[in-house]
C-alpha cells in the first residue's frame, strides 16, 4: 500500500509540473470572474448566475482535466515504456495502478479547491459577505469532486487496454450515457405508452447515474441539500470506483507489455 | 559447484497477430538454460530471435504460455524475487518532467531504503555512472547515453545479486560502449550475476563467460565463446608495413592482403617465424601478430544459415 | 500466471455484489432526489435558444429527452396532485425550440398550457405563442389551427377568434369538413353544449397521448353530465306541468312513467335533484369535484 502512495505522489508530481493543469484552472477562474459581469445584466439573479456558472466551470474543467490526464494515466506509460524498469521493482501491478488513481484524484482535489477558493472569493465580492445557505455549495462542490472520482476510474480502467484517442472516446460515452439514465429509464414509456421493457431499465441501473451528482439547482437557490443524500452519493461513488478499478486490475494483471 | 541463479525450464511464449488476435506467432519455444552465480552471460541472436522476449519473460513484464523459471531460487512469479534482481530496459526512457537524482530517488522508494540511505545511494550511483553534475537537469534534455545511464543506475542502485540488461549498448557511441563494459565488468568483480542481451558480438566475445544462441525462438548453443565456435586457432596473421628501404617485396606482396599502407599475411601456425624471418630479411616493419580464430560471428551466419533446421539446444560442456 | 485464479474467483464473487449495492444505493438516491424536487431548472438553460446553439445537430435528438421530461413532469406533478406547473411553459419553449416539428409536444402544450388548473398551468396565451410558433414552423398542419380554435373557444371564450381559427385551418385541403361547420356555428351561436361535446370527441378520438385522452374524456364525462342534467330538468317541467308539482327526487319521475329508470352519470352515479329543483351530479360522484372546480375558474 505504500508502494500505491510512492506512485500517487509521483502521478501528483507529474501533474503539476504539467503546464496544461495551470492554463485550465486560469480558464477556470476566468469564466468565474466573467460570471460577475454576466450576472450583473441580469437583477436579482446575479448571485445565482454566479453560483451556477462557476458550478459548471469547475465541474467541466474538473471534468478535461479527470478524462485527457485520466486516458494517459497508464497508456502513457506502456507507450513510452517507463512502465518497464517500474514493474521490475518490488510492486505489483495493483498497488501501481491505485497509486495512479489516487494522485489523480488528489490532483484534482486540489484543482477543485483552488477553484471553489476563486468561486467564493467572486462571490463575495459580490455580496460582500456570505450566508448560512451559501455552505449548500460546498456540498455540491463535493458532489462535483465524487462524480470526477468516478470519471477517472473509468478512464484509468480504459487507459489500461485501448489508445489514448480510443479511451477519451469511451469515457466520454460512459459519462454522456450517465447523464441520461433516468431518461432511459422514462423514456420508453412515454414514447410507446407502455411499461419500459426490462433491458433499458436494467442498463439503466447498471451505468453509472451521474446525475446524482447533480444539484445545481438546489445550490444555485441556496436549498439545503439532504444528508442522506450526501452519504448516499459517496457510497455509491466509492461502490462503483470499486467496481471499475477492480475490473481494471484485472485487465492490467494480465496484460503482457509489449 | 557454483548454484545456479538463474534457472529457466521449458519457457514458451507465443505472440497473437494478424485480425482480432487470431493467429499465433510461437516467439520462444521451449527454452532450458541456466546461468551460474557469479557469471557474465551473454545472450546472443538476430533480431526478432526471442532475446527481448526471455528477459522480459524473467522479469514479469509477459507471461508464458508454458515452463517455469527461478531466479535465486524463487519463481518469476513472486514479486518479493525483484528485490533481487536489476533490470534495464531495452531503449529505456525515463520520465522527462524528472531530473536524474528525482528518478533515482523514485525508483529506490520502492525499495525498503530508510531515507538518508536513499539519499546516499543516489549520490553513489550518479557518481558511478558519471552523472554527478548532469542530476538536477531534467531528464527531457538528456542525449541517449545519458538516458543509459540513467537506466544502469536505477538497475543496480539497490544492490541487486542478479543484474539483467536488455541491449544495454544499442545506440551509444564507442566511449559510452566502453563505459558501460567497464560497469559491467566491476558488477562482476563484486561478484553479481549478469545476464545480457546483444547482437554485437565482438561485446560478448569479450566480457562472457559464457554465451547461449538464440535464433528463431530456439536455444541453438550455450557455452564458452572460444567453446561454441568449436574449432581451435586456424593459424597466424601478421601485420606489417612496407618502408621504401625494404628489398624483396615482390614475394611478399602476392602473399599478402594489401589495407591502405598496411599488409595482412596469413600462415599457419608452423610457419611462423619462417614467415617473419622473411620479412626481416627484406626490411618489412612488422606491427603486430595475432591468433586467427573463427568468429563468433562466422559461427553466427553458419547458424541462421542452418536456421530452418531443427537441430536441438547443444550443451557443450561447461567451463 | 499464478496471480490470476484468486484474482478471477474475486471478480466472479465482488462484481455482481458491486453492482446489488449500486443499485441498492441508487434506488435510495433516486428517493431523496425526488423528496428533493430536484426540476432541473438550470437558469442558464432557460434558453432555448441557448440550448439550441449548444446541441449541434444533436438538437432533435436532444428534443426528445426534453420532450420526455415534459411528460414525465407533468405525469408527476399530476400523480401528486401538485397544480403548479411552473415549469411547463420553459420546459415546452426548449423542446420545440430545439426541434419545431415535433407536433406533439405543440398539441399537448396547448392543451396543458391553457387548462385552468389543477389540470393545466393556466396560461391559455402561452399555449396560443406555443401554437403560433408551431403554425410558423408547420403551416400545413392544420390540427393546429383546430388547437387554437380550442383554446379560444374554451379557455379565453373569444368567439369571434375561436371561428376565426377555424376558419383558416379549414381552407387546408388535408382539413377536415367539419372545421368550416364549426366556424359558422360558432360564429353564429357561440358557445353550445353540442359544439362543446364534438370538439372535445374529436380530441378523444383522434389523440394518441395518454395523458391528453384522459383529460379529453373528462370533459366530455362532465358535458354528458351537463347534457343530462338539462334533460332531467326538461323532464321535470313536464312532470311539473302533468302533476301541478316540481319533483323532489329523480325517482318520482320514474314512477310516473316519465323516466324508464334513474339514469347514472358517466362516473356511474345516480342523478340527483338539487335543493334548487334542478337536477345535479350525485354528491358521492366523483365528477362532482371536478365540475366544481371548472365552475370555480369560470
Amino acid at each position: 500500500m505504500r508502494r500505491a502512495g510512492v506512485v500517487a505522489l509521483n502521478t501528483f508530481r507529474e501533474a503539476v509540473r504539467d503546464r496544461v493543469l495551470y492554463n485550465l484552472v486560469f480558464f477556470a477562474l476566468l469564466m468565474i470572474v466573467s460570471a460577475i459581469f454576466v450576472g450583473e445584466i441580469s437583477i436579482g439573479v446575479e448571485e445565482m448566475v454566479i453560483k451556477s456558472l462557476g458550478l459548471s466551470a469547475i465541474s467541466v474543467i474538473g471534468l478535461l482535466i479527470a478524462v485527457f490526464i485520466g486516458v494517459g494515466l497508464v497508456s502513457k506509460e506502456m507507450d513510452k515504456r517507463t512502465l518497464y524498469a517500474l514493474l521490475a521493482k518490488p510492486v505489483r501491478r495493483w498497488e501501481f495502478l491505485l497509486g495512479k488513481f489516487g494522485g489523480l484524484v488528489l490532483t484534482l482535489a486540489v484543482n477543485t479547491l483552488a477553484m471553489a477558493v476563486g468561486l467564493f472569493a467572486a462571490l463575495w465580492y459580490v455580496k460582500q459577505h456570505l450566508e448560512s445557505f451559501d455552505a449548500v455549495l460546498l456540498v455540491a462542490i463535493y458532489f462535483i469532486l465524487l462524480k470526477l472520482m468516478l470519471v477517472v476510474a473509468l478512464a484509468l480502467l480504459f487507459s489500461c487496454y485501448s489508445t489514448p484517442l480510443l479511451a477519451i472516446l469511451y469515457t466520454t460515452a460512459f459519462y454522456v450515457a450517465g447523464l441520461f439514465v433516468e431518461d432511459m429509464r422514462t423514456f420508453h414509456s412515454a414514447t410507446t405508452g407502455e411499461g419500459a421493457s426490462a433491458l433499458p431499465r436494467i442498463l439503466s441501473y447498471l451505468l453509472p447515474n451521474f446525475e446524482n451528482f447533480d444539484v445545481m439547482a438546489a445550490a444555485a437557490h441556496g436549498r439545503a441539500i439532504p444528508a442522506a443524500l450526501i452519504l448516499q452519493n459517496t457510497a455509491y461513488a466509492a461502490v462503483y470506483c470499486a467496481i471499475v478499478l477492480l475490473i481494471a486490475v484485472a485487465v492490467f494483471s494480465k496484460r503482457n507489455l509489449k | 559447484m557454483p548454484g545456479a541463479a538463474i534457472e529457466i525450464e521449458n519457457l514458451t511464449k507465443d505472440y497473437p497477430y494478424g485480425f482480432l488476435h487470431l493467429k499465433k506467432r510461437r516467439s520462444l519455444e521451449g527454452l532450458t538454460m541456466q546461468v551460474e552465480d557469479g557469471e557474465v552471460f551473454g545472450f546472443l541472436g538476430p533480431n526478432g530471435a526471442g532475446k527481448s522476449t526471455t528477459i522480459k519473460l524473467l522479469v514479469g513484464l509477459i507471461f508464458p504460455e508454458a515452463g517455469t523459471a527461478r531466479i535465486l531460487g524463487k519463481p518469476i512469479s513472486d514479486i518479493e524475487m525483484h528485490r533481487s534482481i536489476g533490470y534495464l530496459p531495452e531503449q529505456p526512457y525515463f520520465y522527462d518532467y524528472l531530473t536524474a537524482a528525482e528518478v533515482l530517488d523514485y525508483f529506490a522508494r520502492f525499495h525498503d531504503l530508510s531515507a538518508a540511505d536513499r539519499r546516499e545511494r543516489v549520490a553513489k550511483m550518479l557518481k558511478k555512472v558519471g552523472l554527478e553534475t548532469a542530476g538536477k537537469i531534467q531528464l527531457r534534455k538528456y542525449s541517449k547515453g545519458m538516458l543509459q545511464r540513467v537506466g544502469l543506475a536505477q538497475a543496480i542502485l539497490h544492490d541487486p545479486q542478479v543484474v539483467i540488461l536488455d541491449e544495454p549498448m544499442s545506440g551509444l557511441d564507442p566511449i559510452g560502449r566502453r563505459e558501460v563494459r567497464d560497469i559491467i565488468l566491476e558488477l562482476k568483480r563484486e561478484g553479481r550475476t549478469i545476464l545480457f542481451s546483444t547482437h554485437i558480438l565482438s561485446d560478448a566475445e569479450m566480457l562472457c563467460d559464457r554465451v547461449g544462441v538464440i535464433v528463431s525462438g530456439k536455444l541453438r548453443g550455450v557455452g564458452a565463446p572460444e567453446e561454441i565456435v568449436g574449432v581451435a586457432a586456424q593459424g597466424m596473421e601478421i601485420l606489417f608495413e612496407l618502408p621504401k628501404t625494404a628489398a624483396n617485396t615482390a614475394a611478399i606482396i602476392a602473399k599478402a592482403t594489401k589495407t591502405g599502407d598496411r599488409y595482412r599475411w596469413k600462415v599457419a601456425e608452423g610457419e611462423l617465424y619462417a614467415a617473419l624471418e622473411e620479412l626481416r630479411s627484406s626490411g618489412a616493419k612488422v606491427l603486430s601478430v595475432a591468433q586467427v580464430k573463427p568468429s563468433l560471428e562466422e559461427y553466427f551466419m553458419h547458424l541462421i544459415e542452418a536456421g530452418r533446421a531443427q537441430a536441438a539446444a547443444v550443451e557443450v560442456s561447461g567451463k | 500466471m499464478n496471480a490470476t485464479r484468486p484474482l478471477n474467483v474475486a471478480l466472479l464473487i465482488l462484481l455482481p455484489l458491486g453492482f446489488a449495492g449500486a443499485w441498492r444505493l441508487q434506488q435510495g438516491i433516486d428517493g431523496q432526489r425526488a423528496a428533493m424536487h430536484q426540476e432541473r431548472d438550470d437558469v442558464v438553460l432557460r434558453s432555448g435558444k441557448l440550448v439550441k446553439v449548444l446541441s449541434l445537430e444533436y438538437a432533435p435528438l436532444l428534443a426528445d429527452v426534453y420532450w420526455t421530461r415534459v411528460v414525465q413532469y407533468y405525469g408527476g406533478k399530476h400523480a401528486r396532485q401538485d397544480g403548479d406547473l411552473e415549469l411547463l411553459w420553459p420546459l415546452l419553449d426548449v423542446t420545440t425550440t430545439l426541434d419545431p416539428d415535433l407536433l406533439v409536444a405543440y398539441r399537448f402544450g396547448s392543451t396543458f398550457l391553457s387548462e385552468p388548473p389543477p389540470r393545466g398551468a393556466g396560461h391559455p396565451e402561452l399555449g396560443i405563442r406555443l401554437l403560433e410558433r408551431g403554425i410558423r414552423a408547420n403551416p400545413n398542419y392544420w390540427r393546429f389551427y383546430e388547437d387554437l380554435g380550442f383554446i379560444y373557444y374554451f379557455d379565453m371564450k373569444d368567439y369571434a377568434k375561436a371561428s376565426a381559427a377555424f376558419e383558416e385551418g379549414s381552407k387546408n385541403p388535408d382539413a377536415q369538413i367539419w372545421m368550416k361547420v364549426m366556424a359558422a356555428k360558432i360564429a353564429t351561436e357561440g358557445e353550445s353544449l353540442t359544439t362543446s361535446i364534438f370538439l372535445w370527441n374529436d380530441v378523444y378520438q383522434t389523440t394518441k397521448d395518454p395523458q391528453v385522452k384522459e383529460n379529453a374524456l373528462l370533459h366530455l364525462h362532465l358535458l354528458k353530465a351537463e347534457q343530462d342534467c338539462q334533460q332531467i330538468d326538461a323532464l321535470s317541467a313536464e312532470y311539473e306541468k302533468r302533476t301541478g308539482r316540481k319533483a323532489a327526487r329523480v325517482s318520482e319521475l320514474v314512477q310516473a312513467g316519465i323516466l324508464r329508470r334513474v339514469p347514472v352519470d358517466p362516473a356511474g352515479y345516480p342523478y340527483v335533484i338539487g335543493p334548487d329543483g334542478k337536477a345535479a351530479l350525485n354528491l358521492n360522484s366523483p365528477l362532482l369535484e371536478q365540475q366544481l372546480l371548472q365552475q370555480n375558474t369560470k
